[in-house]
């Protein structure tokens, strides 16, 4: 059931703007390969309005004509056919997935979770969202009480034109990155937030059911203002492996945390090895305001994601915390960039990376402190386990301070678990994985309590998992 | 001094126009090198002209280029510059009254714009070759041709390599035969007289099984015109042998200097190399150092501080080849006016190199408002028994240290002074030597005296 981009599309039949009934009908499919036509077929079906159809395929110029990065990336990018995806694919192909498609890796992972059945069919794309819709609808309740807005982007536009169009594309532009322009050219999906002045959200806003639900969260676009004096938790993606056909995932995140706001964003991404995955993610902080990253990267072929933090107010703090797990046949190429802009402003960047079999980790990292700045701080740790003799990690910060009244301290160290801390272990009755298990567990235990209770928990057993079979 | 171009011999073996195959290098007037054909041997010849057509075919590096981020190559300003005449025997005289360094010393060598005026080799043990490169190119061949120039420019400069290559004739090379120690440094004086003059020293050093010796390079102008120096130091050191060197550059405040050194480090060798950064508007310096042999130690360290408009840039690979072997890097530089720092370093560990203890680290003490440090230390770990570190740091200097001695009534500017020397004394202090030591502690002071 494809249709083609230059189908006459006039028989599609939305049933409200940028909403879709579910799942009898309605199989989207925008084709292979991405032309103007594919960006059309997206704003017909999604029903842009004009300046979002003009945006998009300005982005889709900037994309064709922006070269890949290739004097400091992996290689490994050369390998992306852009010709070979869908850009836009909706209640196609997915739903019909049966619990027997999945892969036997990816149930494996399901069972040692402990994830309930109900729930893992739906993680396997099968029909059972009604039910996760019915969950967030009860989030939603709770939050729209406080006057809080959380929709997908594609109602944040239609419905909340005037504050989406003022900070849309405007913390990441369209050119940024060639990703980016990928995304703008096709995005769909994703979360707009909106709080009010002073609103602080008790529960996290949790995204991941919502946007699997909608099933396109290939190029999802998330866009998040926290007013005034607001704060906010919000947490995307799931602790267990996201099964999906696509091998592309680009999204681009954009957040404004205004004065005194504080915003804190979870990702936890555990992706199938054959998804390229690259990402990019900003934040805006202005005076007094926090923008927080905490980003946990389990899986995919290959991930690039470097979330930054812009300090553009007096007293603004950014932060990035995070942990990447590489195994066989992965490449995590992470970091993070803290843009200094105003005074006193300050950032700090913990990563721990871990490298199983012959998987690579990379921290690639950003501090810049431009002139006419004082007082501004930054403090960066990157710590990288090696656990197999193939393992391979990497790390390339750049940090560039400028004037004599600020701090900056940069350390990474690279190192293995010790013999003696395992044989220690094993005299204790342990098995050499289990031993293993816990002394990486331990690496990380510092960083995990900053994730919340559940994603700790299971985070913990992911990485037990991953590293099974890794020892001996 | 005037400032003509060098003549260009009937001889030229690659003119210009005659490249082959080579389009215009953009912009750059330096011109065909001159050589001597009789006294040089046929495969030094060769490669010079090879290299020659390698430089012109090279593009500049562009700031996109990785290894130039932060800086720029159209900072050496190769357009602007000829390759060194001879100076004038007034100043000749006047460079030799100038060459002071260390008290003691086994042998001196120095050279004007690329010409041996003196050199003193009487206090060598026998055995030992310390001879100037056109000498050893002529008495020597075997040894130059085993080890010139045989590492792979990764850091950025192969351009400017090749025109080292192309152009050299002076510098020394020194053969310390096995297990012969000499205790005292040799020390060797490159001056450049003459506007727009470049010029192109080498120091090779080999030393044989359980051998030691110690080397001063120093850089300076003669007077404050701009010049050029394109200098390449090779080390290479034989199991169990010691190394220590020293390239001090203190050329004028318009001139521009490009250090290219290379350490090839052997089994259970100690290979010490240190930068000193004083002179040059712009001064670049890459070091590499590999680590070949099981056992090997090398100790990589820099002294920086740019003043006004200078730029430093510092670029620098350890490359661990070998099991159980240890590289150690500390990088300082104290910051004042408009000036700039750059840091770049990596650490790589290749698969096989089990047990590899590598360090690496750069600070800077910024002590203006305009003061720029740019730091990027880098690691490739390919090998899990390791222990590998870095740290960058930068900031001023602590409002509590500086009260604690106004406090006991000494200056502000006396203060600063006190803090800046303890910045640099802990990598000066691990360069051992101690004339070498104080000799360059006294260059430093100088420079701190007009930054202050």
């Amino acid at each position: 059931m494809v249709t083609a981009p230059d189908n006459d599309i006039s028989d599609i039949k939305v049933d409200s703007v940028g909403d879709f009934t579910f799942p009898e009908r309605n199989k989207y499919d925008s084709g292979f390969g991405i032309t103007e036509k594919t960006v059309d077929f997206i704003a017909d079906v999604k029903n842009d309005p004009d300046w979002i159809r003009e945006f998009r395929h300005k982005a889709l110029k900037i994309f064709q004509s922006k070269p890949m990065p290739t004097h400091w990336a992996t290689k490994d990018l050369e390998n992306i056919k852009f010709d070979e995806f869908r850009y836009y694919l909706s209640d196609g192909q997915k739903p019909k997935r049966s619990w027997d498609d999945v892969p036997e890796d990816v149930k494996r992972t399901f069972d040692r979770l402990g994830i309930p059945e109900q729930e893992r069919k739906f993680l396997a794309g099968v029909e059972a969202q009604y039910d996760s819709e019915a969950a967030y609808s009860n989030i939603k309740a709770a939050v729209e009480e406080q006057g809080v807005i959380f929709v997908n982007s594609t109602e944040g536009l239609h419905k909340h034109p005037e504050i989406f169009k003022k900070w849309f594309g405007k913390v990441i532009p369209t050119g940024d990155n060639k990703f980016s322009a990928l995304n703008s050219a096709v995005f769909s999906g994703g979360s707009f937030i909106y709080v009010p002045p002073g609103v602080k959200v008790k529960h996290p806003l949790q995204a991941y059911f919502r946007i699997n639900s909608e099933q396109f969260g290939q190029f999802e676009r998330t866009l998040i203002i926290a007013d005034e004096g607001a704060e906010l938790m919000y947490m995307e993606g799931c602790t267990a492996p996201k099964f999906e056909t696509a091998t592309l995932h680009s999204a681009v995140v954009e957040l404004v945390a205004m004065k005194g706001a504080k915003i804190q964003y979870v990702t936890v991404q555990n992706w199938s090895s054959n998804v390229f995955n690259l990402v990019t993610k900003r934040g805006i902080a202005h005076e007094d305001a926090e923008v927080r990253w905490i980003d946990c990267n389990i899986g995919s072929r290959l991930t690039m994601k470097y979330p930054g933090v812009i300090m553009k107010g007096k007293r603004a703090r950014g932060e990035v915390i995070s942990i990447a797990l590489a195994n066989s046949g992965q490449h995590q190429d992470t970091g993070a960039k803290m843009v200094h802009a105003a005074d006193d402003t300050t950032s700090n960047v913990i990563s721990k990376s871990i490298s199983i079999g012959e998987g690579r980790s990379t921290y690639r990292g950003l501090v810049h402190i431009p002139k006419h700045l004082k007082g501004c701080k930054n403090n960066t740790e990157c710590d990288a386990l090696l656990i197999n003799s193939n393992s391979r990690t990497d790390t390339y910060p750049a940090i560039s301070v400028r004037g004599n009244q600020h701090s900056t301290q940069h350390e990474a160290s690279v190192s293995q678990v010790s013999a003696d801390q395992i044989f220690y272990l094993m005299q204790r009755g342990l098995s050499e994985a289990e031993a293993m298990s816990l002394s990486v567990n331990g690496f990380i235990n510092d960083l995990v309590k900053e994730f919340p209770m559940e994603y700790s928990v299971e985070l913990k057993r992911l990485i037990d998992l991953e590293m099974e079979g890794s020892v001996g | 001094m005037s400032a003509t171009l060098a003549p260009t011999p009937k001889n030229s073996p690659v003119p210009v126009s005659e490249a082959p195959d080579s389009p215009a290098p953009s912009g750059l007037e330096i011109i065909a090198p001159v050589r001597d054909e009789t006294s040089a041997p046929g495969w030094f010849l060769a490669r010079a002209e090879a290299a020659w057509a390698e430089f012109q075919k090279l593009p500049v590096p562009s700031v996109k280029d990785e290894s130039w981020r932060y800086s720029n190559a159209k900072n050496i300003e190769l357009g602007l510059h000829s390759p060194a005449i001879s100076a004038t025997e007034a100043q000749k005289q006047q460079a030799l009254a100038a060459s002071e360094g260390l008290k003691e010393r086994t042998a001196r060598f120095v050279f004007v714009n690329d010409e041996l005026i003196e050199s003193q080799t009487d206090a060598l043990p026998a055995g030992v070759v310390c001879v100037s490169f056109a000498e050893a190119l002529k008495s020597h061949g075997d040894v130059l041709k085993e080890h010139f120039m045989k590492r792979e420019m990764t850091l950025g400069s192969a351009k400017f390599a090749a025109l080292h290559l192309a152009h050299v004739k002076a510098g020394t090379v020194i053969l310390v035969p096995k297990n012969v120690a000499i205790e005292k440094p040799i020390e060797v004086f490159h001056w450049v007289v003459g506007d727009h003059a470049a010029i192109f020293p080498h120091t090779l050093i080999v030393t044989g099984d359980n051998a030691e010796v110690s080397v001063v390079d120093h850089y300076r102008s003669l007077d404050g015109e701009g010049g050029l120096s394109i200098a390449i130091a090779d080390l290479v050191s034989g199991t169990g042998s010691r190394i220590t060197y020293a390239a001090c550059q203190e050329l004028a405040d318009d001139a521009q200097a490009l250090h290219l050194s290379s350490i090839v480090a052997g089994r259970d060798s100690n290979v010490k190399s240190f930068q000193v950064q004083l002179g040059a508007e712009f001064s670049r310096s890459e070091t590499v150092s590999d680590l070949v042999g099981q056992g090997a130690r090398s100790d990589m360290l820099s002294v920086s501080l740019p003043i006004g408009e200078q730029v430093v840039d510092q670029r620098t690979l350890q490359n661990h080849m070998a099991p159980h072997a240890t590289s150690d890097l500390l990088y300082k530089n104290a910051l004042y006016g408009k000036s700039r720092s750059i840091f770049s370093g990596l650490i790589t560990v290749d698969e096989t190199a089990h047990y590899t203890d590598a360090y690496q680290t750069c600070r800077n003490l910024l002590n203006s408002d305009e003061a720029e440090a740019t730091s990027l230390p880098g690691l490739e770990i390919n090998a899990d028994q390791v222990k590998c570190s870095h740290g960058a740091t930068s900031g001023p200097i602590s409002d509590e240290e500086l009260f604690y001695l106004k406090a006991r009534g000494i200056s502000d500017n006396e203060s600063r002074k006190l803090i800046i020397e303890g910045f640099l004394a802990d990598v000066l202090k691990r360069f051992g030597n101690s004339e070498v030591l104080d000799t360059l502690v006294a260059r430093i002071d100088e420079k701190l005296e007009r930054a202050v």
